[in-house]
């Protein structure tokens, strides 16, 4: 395999043609703007479609009609689109339609800033829409997983007919990096949906219907419940992380995504100085990885830092709930666009020790 | 080993071309690199700028706070950025253009008139290419041959530009040794 020096946005792009994407609908804004602008040349020369709607609501719901065919497709936003999309995101659960989301995060509230933040934490792991449901989210770290994890996503979301979501930021939507992009697929090849896909007859010729709707109390009930068994298998089965020197630490530093690169180069510093610490990376943030932080032996940790491109802290609060008061915490956070950097988080180390 | 550079100019200098063409030579030579520009509101006339890093072992954050090397382009990209350069850092300054000298005994500078060179080879269009060879001249982060190799993939079928750029590739060479 090959290896190429790409942008993020285009890498999650060619990732999702490979993957077996052939629909994309989405509406401009920065830090993503590459991901529709490179589809919207690519997706024709391979049989597939690309739409600008005329606005992000438009768009989910034009993925939500194509994916429900049973053809795999994708919208990518920034923050305050997903604001809008939230509706047919919780569409896209409750219908049980598989489709992958692309939020490269912004700075803040509102419009926020274009920089690289952590801002949408939160609004991706734990409230993507109201009523109650959860969507699969991955969070890469580098461009490298921008594209597997996206790559991936689709099979996910296919899996458990689940939207997926891949929470990115700036950083990694607009830096180059080089990569091993994965292969083509070959739609032949892909699992097949004809149980549930839209565009096909029940057995008894009857047809079919995907409703969000449930007339009665007792029948949506059962429904969450189904949903709820769902997300448990995902706890028990899906969690993912990444350690790094936690064997005999007896300080733990986590984080996801871009502060995590950051903060695995700051545990290198200080293990270069003598200092025991390690990393905890969750690469799942739903389901989060309890587990990592159950299977530690808390007689042997002093302390923990959690460190993260948002102000107020989120991902602090999964870690609060998993390490449950077994150590301290301490936050290290930056907001805004305001790039965390490596000196803040040794600094913020060494000043605990 | 780690080499980090933040390249700054006007848009419209090649500021992000150079960037670019850093990271396509050290992905071809089999390095890590990660190349991280400002985006969003940028124009032609406005400030650009972009840091690469290149590195044997994967990299950290791409945008650091302390550099290993800044090339300024402009006068307002030097008086932005010159006071990142780390200790023992050092500072490629465009002097066509950028009339301040780094005043920093612990940090090296490299004065190079990149667009009087290019003028005088014909287009103003190679300085950042003279700028490119005084990169690789200096921080040795990749061979000559590397540099070369990327002017010519980058060219495609220009090759009648390719004599140009080759020379504007050793004046930069020439001009840090």
């Amino acid at each position: 395999m090959s290896k190429e020096f790409i942008k993020g946005n285009e890498a999650i792009a060619e990732a999702a043609v490979r993957a077996g994407c052939r629909f994309f609908a989405g509406y401009p804004i920065t830090p993503q703007n590459e991901v529709p602008e490179y589809l919207s040349a690519r997706l024709p020369e391979v049989g597939g479609h690309f739409i600008q709607g005329e606005s992000e609501i438009a768009s989910v719901y034009m993925v939500f009609g194509v994916a429900a065919t049973g053809i795999r497709s994708m919208t990518s936003s920034s923050g305050p689109g997903f604001a809008l999309k939230a509706e047919g995101i919780s569409f896209l659960a409750g219908g049980q339609i598989p489709a992958v989301l692309v939020n490269v995060s912004r700075g803040g509230p509102a419009i926020g800033t274009i920089e690289p933040a952590q801002q949408d934490y939160f609004s991706a792991v734990h409230a993507p829409a109201p009523g109650g449901f959860r969507c699969f989210v991955l969070a890469p770290q580098n461009v490298q997983e921008a594209a597997d994890f996206v790559y991936e996503a689709f099979d996910i979301a296919d899996k458990y007919r689940t939207p997926v979501y891949v929470l990115a930021d700036g950083m990694i939507g607009n830096m180059m990096e080089v990569v091993e992009l994965p292969k083509m697929r070959d739609l032949a090849d892909l699992p097949s949906n004809d149980s549930w896909r839209f565009n096909k007859y029940n057995d008894d010729g009857t047809a079919r219907i995907l409703s969000t709707y449930m007339p009665m109390g007792e029948l949506m009930q059962n429904k969450n419940k189904e949903m709820a068994a769902m997300y448990e298998t995902w706890e028990k089965e899906e969690q993912r992380w990444e350690e790094y020197m936690i064997d005999d630490a007896e300080y733990i530093v986590t984080a996801y995504g871009s502060s995590a690169r950051i903060a695995k180069s700051a545990v290198k510093e200080l293990r270069a100085e003598g200092i025991k610490v390690g990393l905890i990376r969750a690469i799942t943030l739903y389901p989060f990885p309890k587990d990592a932080f159950d299977k530690l032996d808390y007689t042997k940790v002093k302390k923990m830092f959690c460190a993260e491109m948002s102000i107020p802290g989120q991902y602090i609060y999964d870690v609060q709930n998993a390490v449950l008061g077994r150590s301290e915490i301490i936050p290290i956070q930056t907001s805004g666009g305001v790039i965390m950097e490596t000196d803040m988080v040794v600094a913020a180390v060494k000043e605990n020790l | 080993m780690e080499k980090s550079v933040l390249i700054a100019g006007f848009g419209g200098q090649g500021v992000m071309s150079i960037g670019k063409m850093l990271g396509y030579a050290a992905s071809d030579a089999g390095k890590y690199a990660s190349f991280y520009p400002s985006y969003g509101a940028e124009q032609r006339g406005g400030t650009a700028n972009c840091t690469v890093i290149i590195s044997d072992e994967e990299i950290g954050s791409p945008a650091v706070s302390k550099l290993d090397m800044l090339i300024a382009m402009n006068q307002p990209s030097f008086d932005k950025f010159a006071k990142k350069v780390k200790k023992g850092g050092s500072i490629i300054v465009n002097s066509s253009l950028v009339t301040s000298k780094v005043e920093d005994p612990d940090i090296e500078a490299v004065y190079v008139d990149a667009n009087d060179i290019a003028n005088d080879l014909g287009s103003p269009k190679v300085a950042n290419i003279v700028i490119l060879g005084a990169y690789i001249g200096l921080s040795g982060a990749l061979s000559e041959e590397d540099g070369k190799a990327i002017i010519k993939k980058m060219l495609g079928g220009k090759a009648d530009l390719l004599e140009m750029n080759y020379q504007a590739f050793d004046k930069g060479i020439q001009a840090v040794k």
